[in-house]
């Protein structure tokens, strides 16, 4: 993202956040993932300058909740599910085979060439469906290995 | 053709309500909808295709409700979209025979009799559905249809009594928190009321952050303005002039449901200044949060919106005193607001009927895990644990059989057969060693460690400590890699000790219910499954075959073995080879990962671990 595009993203915010009742840093951080995907180094500095809040306290924010990252992400976003139901319906036989798939070695989240990011989740709330992933904004239910890999080779098929 | 129903229904008077909460467009529902609706047109059939939420039969989506405005609703269910218009096309010609349900016998459809009346089911005879009984039912995004089944009745007759009569209605309800902890709601509301300030808050917890819940997903995305309704009753209550949902950001769906009916209670005058001419003004707003477990702490629950880490801070000052911004604030689960309307509507009384003693009114629970059928069900409290997983649940999966249930979460407990005549009430689990919690239930059978589910439980509980407390932030990582140590066979003995000891540590000195409630699942694990501990111990061996570290490998039981294939072809590393003359598989142990698929495939169960 161009700074002068960071920055104007970073005043609207500001001005569209009208209430004096909750604290503009997170509602900003979320946008500017949002837009670009992570949080850069660039973009944490210039939210401190804008909000005065130090820029400990952003990056305290910023390493504190599970839906913010500080790296670039792939072309398409794999959140794993690791709730309770998914665990003991199969989730980690699930989490194997797909970092096995991808040739990702944890604690590195992203395949080689670009195209997905594991994101390990606690629960998405589609427990009865266990276990399940969500592509993107897809959410996969009742997954199994062969399931899986048959979903990597539609989204691989479709980059091409 | 007069009706008054008639927004409800197509020009021809049919109305199509395809369940499409996250479960349902999980299960296939969008293209469903589609289905119906190109159907419909196909067919020449004016009728309103409607995106519903979950009536909470999650194993029956996708689901499809098919009403006219003079019949009763007839129910699908696993509907392909391949058969949308075969089942429109009986329909219209009275022939049901292909649906899973009808909601009453009306004489209307050929056959009829034939079909399980809805509430007959045993997945429904035993729910009292309060909370969540317009969902799957109207859409979500009508404020128009929420009205029209008797919403904003209640705000309407809150206005009209005392801010005390509605407090002393909800104490009397004997209405205790639905978020986990069943501290009493008009208890909450009455502290919050008398204190003199300037501000004051009002906070619908919608940080449904608990895995294995799901009902505040549920009741939010299929129902909003009923958590709406009792929030705003809410701050007429304590008489705040501000609210908050604090909504999951990673249950999307419900933020974007309660943005909108924020925006029409707006439009329609239930919300802003002077409600209903009542003098009262009120405002809300949608908070998205940006998921931290220990934001069901209501402290650290307030931090978050005040753009800070989301940490706990020591009580009293409780939240009703020294809230948010300092300001006196009243923090509500979104579960506990949904019961509200109804009481101020029905009475207190009629609340305080069903359910026990100490824990009235009715819960919904989430059942899941090895069970036939998954879904949300709203029961009276005080029914039993047994009632729940086989009468309403159906039991284990055919083959399997029950070993243990998780309720209330990683605070939660693991409890064993001898507890299934509990009943679901805030001191019976308590005592047993577990709790309620938001209502999770995750059922195990004997394919289910219960040693790794205590790992895993505190591999969660760990990433999630705040780090504040010392205690929780190491306590339970320490705790976590002894747990790691047994499930690889190099545990011992004394570590069952040092676990207990370490739990006591953590709990009795643990600011927040984070730490304090972490080692339970621990504790009741060791407590009622203490067998399967010591087999991982003394014989390192891990009865129910999940403890990967322990199993040294896999071997194909030659007589056992059909020669089908399926665990060659399932195998990521091509470690097993069909061998001549019969084609018998075998597994090459040096290139085995031991990632266990082809035990779970095989269909004759011919695969075996070798310890």
């Amino acid at each position: 993202m161009k700074p002068n595009k960071l920055e104007d993203l970073i005043d609207k915010m500001l001005t569209r956040h009208n209430s004096e009742s909750s604290h503009p840093l997170i509602p900003i951080l979320q946008a500017i993932q949002q837009e670009q995907g992570y949080l850069s180094e660039e973009s944490l500095r210039l939210v401190s300058e804008k909000t005065g809040a130090s820029p400990s306290r952003v990056y305290g924010v910023a390493t504190f909740y599970h839906q913010f990252r500080l790296k670039a992400e792939g072309a398409h976003r794999i959140s794993i599910c690791r709730g309770t139901a998914c665990h003991v319906a199969g989730a980690t036989d699930l989490y194997n085979t797909l970092i096995r798939e991808l040739g990702i070695t944890p604690p590195e989240d992203t395949s080689e060439d670009g195209l997905f990011t594991i994101h390990e989740v606690r629960c998405i709330g589609a427990c009865s469906l266990a276990p399940v992933i969500k592509v993107d904004e897809t959410v996969y239910g009742k997954m199994t290995p062969k399931k899986l890999r048959l979903i990597l080779d539609q989204y691989r098929e479709d980059e091409k | 053709m007069i009706n008054p129903d008639d927004f409800l229904y197509g020009e021809d008077g049919i109305r199509i309500n395809v369940g499409m909460s996250t479960c349902g467009q999980a299960a296939g529902a969008n293209p469903v909808y589609r289905a119906f609706a190109d159907a419909a047109e196909k067919q020449g059939v004016d009728a309103k295709v409607v995106n519903v939420g979950c009536i909470g039969a999650c194993f029956a989506e996708p689901l499809v409700e098919i009403t006219s405005y003079d019949k009763p609703g007839v129910l699908y269910s696993n509907v392909n979209p391949d058969d949308a218009e075969k089942i429109l096309e009986n329909y219209l010609m009275g022939k049901i025979e292909d649906a899973w349900a009808i909601r009453e016998y009306s004489g209307a459809f050929t056959g009829e009799l034939n079909l399980p009346v809805l509430s007959d089911l045993p997945y429904f005879k035993y729910q009292v559905q309060d909370a969540i009984e317009n969902c799957g039912i109207i859409d979500p995004e009508s404020i128009e249809e929420y009205i029209h089944s008797g919403g904003y009745k209640a705000l309407e007759k809150a206005l009209q009594m005392t801010p005390e009569e509605v407090i002393e209605s909800v104490l009397k309800s004997g209405l205790r928190g639905r978020g986990g902890a069943g501290f009493p709601t008009g208890l909450k509301w009455k502290f919050t009321r008398p204190v003199p300030s300037d501000k004051k808050y009002v906070i619908c917890n919608a940080d449904e952050g608990d895995p294995g819940a799901f009902m505040n997903r549920l009741n939010a995305e299929g129902d909003p303005h009923k958590i709406l309704e009792g929030l705003i009753i809410a701050a007429y209550a304590v008489g705040a002039d501000e609210g908050f949902f604090f909504v999951r950001a990673e249950k999307p769906l419900m933020g974007e449901r309660l943005k909108k009916a924020v925006h029409q209670a707006m439009r329609h005058g239930y919300l802003g200044d002077n409600i209903l001419g009542s003098g009262f003004s009120f405002k809300a707003q949608v908070i998205l949060s940006a998921g931290a477990f220990v934001c069901g702490e209501e402290t650290a629950l307030m931090a978050a919106i005040e753009g800070k880490r989301a940490m706990p801070t020591p009580r009293p000052p409780f939240p009703s005193t020294k809230g948010l911004w300092g300001k006196p604030t009243c923090i509500n689960n979104v579960e506990t607001l949904a019961h509200i309307s109804k009481i101020i509507t029905e009475g207190p009384e009629a609340f305080a009927s069903v359910g026990s003693e100490k824990s009235k009114g009715t819960k919904v629970f989430c059942l899941t895990g090895a069970i036939e059928r998954s879904g949300a069900v709203e029961v009276p409290l005080g029914t039993s644990l047994r009632t729940l997983i086989f009468d309403i649940g159906g039991g284990p999966h055919p083959g399997r059989s029950f070993k243990a249930v998780q309720t209330g979460g990683p605070s939660g407990g693991c409890l064993s057969e001898e507890h299934l005549d509990l009943p679901l009430d805030y001191e019976s689990l308590q005592a047993a060693g577990s709790i309620m919690g938001s209502g999770g239930v995750v059922v195990m059978d004997d394919t289910s460690c219960t040693v790794d589910v205590a790992k895993f439980f505190l591999g969660f509980t760990t990433a999630e400590s705040c780090g504040k407390c010392t205690p929780c932030r190491i306590g339970l990582k320490r705790m976590h890699e002894i747990l790691d140590r047994i499930t690889r066979g190099e545990g011992t003995i004394e570590d069952l000790e040092l676990l207990k000891f370490m739990s006591k540590g953590i709990i009795d000195s643990s600011l927040c219910a984070l730490g304090r409630s972490a080692p339970n699942p621990v504790l009741t694990t060791i407590k009622y499954f203490e067998d399967e501990y010591l087999a991982h111990i003394n014989e390192k061996r891990c009865p129910a075959g999940v403890c990967e570290g322990l199993i040294k490998g896999y071997q194909v039981d030659q007589d056992a073995c059909k020669s089908c294939g399926l665990c060659v072809k399932e195998c990521p590393v091509k470690a097993i080879t069909q061998v001549e003359p019969d084609k018998k598989a075998v597994i090459d142990p040096e290139l085995c990962i031991k990632c266990g698929q082809c035990y779970s495939v095989c269909p004759f169960t011919a695969i075996k671990e070798v310890w």
